[in-house]
């Protein structure tokens, strides 16, 4: 009997069906071109053809974050690889599991610069979790599968695999064979927590009387969601979210005191600041959040569970650090809370809040929208809350716009607000919509932008024509890049350098170009039927380009240097 | 501070270049880096000699430990250890003088002299690389150097305390 005998692109395939892939975002070029043959010769995996590798990138991620499943992305070599940086280090600051597939020159060309070719596993190096350079043709579905483990377990984040183009002709065949359960001895990610550091985080919980919960990403990651609000119903303490850890549990849970750090509330930074116990979960102290790390939280004990060692005592000191999965170390917390007969100290809970309330008074109107006078962003997101009742899929791109939806929209569930907190990549918005609205077409799926970002892949209207993706495209236009004017008015006395958007398209046209449906809202009185008319229409793409103030800025935002609680809460005004 | 780190990590095609690249991308200082394969050919051992507060050094371990391609890593300097540094100089050794002086030396550091030119002499030297400094000194206070070749320093625990899979 003679073995069957596949050719490397009919195994690329055949790997990605064994790892239950349903679809791979990419582009085809020379290097992938057996790769692509081997694509459209079976069904069980779909291509989604997009404009730019970039795109394809965010589209896979933007999936994965809506799905938890990894993303897959195929790229020819050379710029066709490189296009793909800017979305690699994007999932790679947000630990999301992705598999990037590169294509590469023959194994005898590489190192000649020839054509197309770069060192795509060099050029990603910083930026990816893991990278293979596949060299030989037997062991491409093991790579694979090695890559999909990498990805998705521990802290997760982009794999890179480089396959040159002779490993993918169909002169070269070999045996198929995959291990999907796979095991590498150097590396174990880490799992449960150490019972000691359970048994002392609980005790530092217990004896707190000004207690916080800091949740992240990593609830997000790790669908902890309903374990974390058992937590901290359990402890009945005020919980804080970061930008990328918001629908970790309810917006609008009565615990939750909103999103912290730089544009957070104020009672959230105030809570922080005035803590003496900090429970930090799957959240990394980024220096958005801490503000001075001189100046953060000098009176707390802080507890920091994470994943991720290097992420503990990296620029906040842990007191307790728990190294361990998010979602299995807050059951040990539950579980050892509950062999110690843990009941909160009622008296404390009280002051603390009664504290916290005064704070949350404290906070100003956030925006004033006057009738007559041009919209105000904020006022649009509160719309768009409002029609899609809070159960919307929202991606934002990068900018003012996306700090409004994280403020403005309390997100019931984790997964539902996909924005790039740690990269803050412009251009992310719209490829990230498409791939949450590929996995749930069913639902509202929001791109949140502004003029300037939704101009970094525009392109890709043309990707959700083909595939007939309908999202929402909410377009908070001012005319500038209104983040960058922001600091610009604060900080460098009003210069508007380079943040004016002079010669905008006309981005209805623009929608209609592509074949899509544009609407034009300028006036507030128009805003809520224009936004709900968007809404209703469910099978086109619907492009909404607002006009809001181009002067509002976002507020609060931490004083630059200060601790976590030195804000301005609106134009001039500190906390 | 000075550190000594020892790391055992998979053979395989780039690993090096994660390590390098991770030093360089955190901005962790690399005094000497050695790499070779170990007895199992599947493992290479790289040996770097680096500097940073204990803020750093801790960081530089869980980063390097977080790298997939590596299986263990462990400090050297913070037992008792055994630490060794190849070196190879070239000198000047134009006259009688600097001749014997160049050969007293390397009697007193136990070094040798492993190659002589005309007006040149190549000496060995194994140690820890305090002492290589020393002997480099010595030297250049009698003669000039012409050529040095140092290996970066490698190291092993002292006891039972061994690195291994």
């Amino acid at each position: 009997m003679t073995t069957e005998t596949f050719t490397g692109a009919e195994m690329v395939v055949k790997a990605l069906s064994a790892l239950k892939v349903k679809y791979i975002f990419g582009y085809p070029g020379g290097s992938v071109l057996d790769l692509y043959d081997a694509i459209f010769q079976q069904n069980e995996i779909e291509h989604i053809l997009v404009r730019h590798e970039q795109a394809a990138t965010h589209m896979a991620d933007g999936y994965t974050r809506a799905t938890g499943e990894v993303g897959v992305v195929l790229a020819t070599s050379g710029p066709g690889a490189t296009n793909c940086v800017t979305g690699i280090a994007t999932a790679y600051m947000d630990s999301i599991p992705m598999v990037v597939l590169a294509g590469q020159v023959p194994t005898t060309l590489i190192g000649n610069d020839a054509f197309q070719e770069t060192d795509i596993v060099g050029c990603t190096r910083p930026i990816i979790k893991h990278s293979f350079n596949c060299r030989n043709l037997e062991d491409i579905p093991n790579v694979i599968a090695k890559a999909f483990y990498i990805a998705s377990t521990g802290r997760p984040g982009p794999v890179v695999v480089e396959l040159p183009k002779d490993l993918l002709i169909p002169q070269n065949k070999a045996p198929f064979s995959i291990e999907t359960n796979v095991k590498m001895r150097s590396y174990n990610p880490n799992i449960k927590g150490h019972p000691k550091q359970i048994r002392k985080a609980v005790k530092t919980i217990s004896e707190a009387k000004k207690l916080v919960v800091y949740s992240g990403g990593g609830i997000v990651l790790a669908d902890a969601s309903e374990l974390l609000t058992k937590l901290v119903e359990t402890l009945k303490a005020p919980i804080t979210n970061t930008l990328m850890g918001l629908g970790g549990i309810s917006g609008t849970h009565e615990n939750f005191i909103g999103m912290l750090g730089m544009h957070g509330s104020l009672e959230a930074n105030k809570t922080m600041a005035n803590a003496d116990v900090i429970l930090a979960l799957g959240a990394r102290f980024d220096d958005r959040v801490t503000n001075n790390v001189e100046k953060f939280c000098p009176n707390a004990t802080i507890i920091h569970v994470d994943i991720d060692p290097t992420s503990i005592s990296k620029t906040i000191n842990a007191h307790v650090p728990v190294v361990g999965l998010v979602d299995i170390v807050m059951q040990q917390l539950l579980d050892e809370l509950s062999n110690i007969n843990y009941s909160p100290d009622e008296e404390a809970l009280k002051d603390w809040w009664q504290q916290i309330h005064i704070w949350r008074d404290m906070r100003k109107v956030g925006y004033k929208q006057i009738e007559g006078e041009k919209i105000k962003p904020q006022r649009v997101v509160e719309a768009m809350y409002k029609i899609t009742k809070g159960e919307a899929y929202v991606a934002s791109d990068v900018g003012q716009h996306q700090m409004f939806a994280a403020q403005y929209y309390p997100f019931a569930k984790p997964r539902q607000w996909i924005n790039s907190g740690g990269a803050g990549t412009m251009g992310f918005g719209l490829p990230a919509a498409m791939g949450a609205k590929l996995a749930f077409p069913d639902k509202h799926v929001i791109c949140i932008t502004g003029d300037g970002s939704i101009q970094m892949n525009i392109q890709e209207l043309s990707t959700c024509m083909q595939y007939n993706l309908p999202v929402v495209i909410i377009t908070l236009n001012n005319r500038s890049l209104g983040m960058v004017r922001q600091w610009q008015d604060m900080v460098y006395d009003g210069r508007h350098a380079s943040s004016y958007m002079e010669s905008l398209p006309d981005f209805i046209k623009v929608a209609e170009a592509y074949g899509h449906i544009g609407i034009k809202i300028d006036t507030l009185d128009e805003l809520d039927s224009k936004l709900e008319q968007a809404f209703n229409i469910k099978n086109k793409l619907v492009f909404v380009d607002v006009l809001v103030d181009e002067k509002e800025h976002v507020y609060p935002m931490h004083i630059r240097q200060g601790a976590v609680d030195d804000m301005w809460v609106e134009k001039g005004v500190k906390a | 501070m000075r550190h000594i780190l020892a790391i055992l990590l998979e053979n395989e095609p780039g690993a090096l270049s994660r390590i390098v690249g991770l030093f360089s991308q955190r901005a962790y200082n690399i005094e000497s880096l050695t790499v070779a394969p170990t007895n199992d050919n599947s493992l290479s051992r790289i040996t770097i000699a680096t500097y940073g507060d204990d803020k750093v050094l801790e960081q530089i371990v869980k980063q390097v430990n977080k790298l997939v391609d590596v299986i263990k890593i462990s400090e050297l300097t913070d037992r008792k250890h055994v630490e060794r540094e190849l070196l190879l100089l070239k000198v000047a050794a134009m006259n009688d003088k600097s001749r014997t002086e160049v050969k007293r030396i390397c009697d007193i550091f136990r070094g040798s002299i492993v190659d002589i030119g005309k007006q040149i002499y190549t000496v060995e030297l194994t140690g820890s690389s305090d002492k290589l400094n020393a002997f480099i000194e010595a030297l250049s206070n009698e003669t000039e150097i012409i050529e040095s070749a140092r290996s970066g320093c490698v190291g092993i625990a002292r006891g039972e305390k061994a690195l291994r899979v």
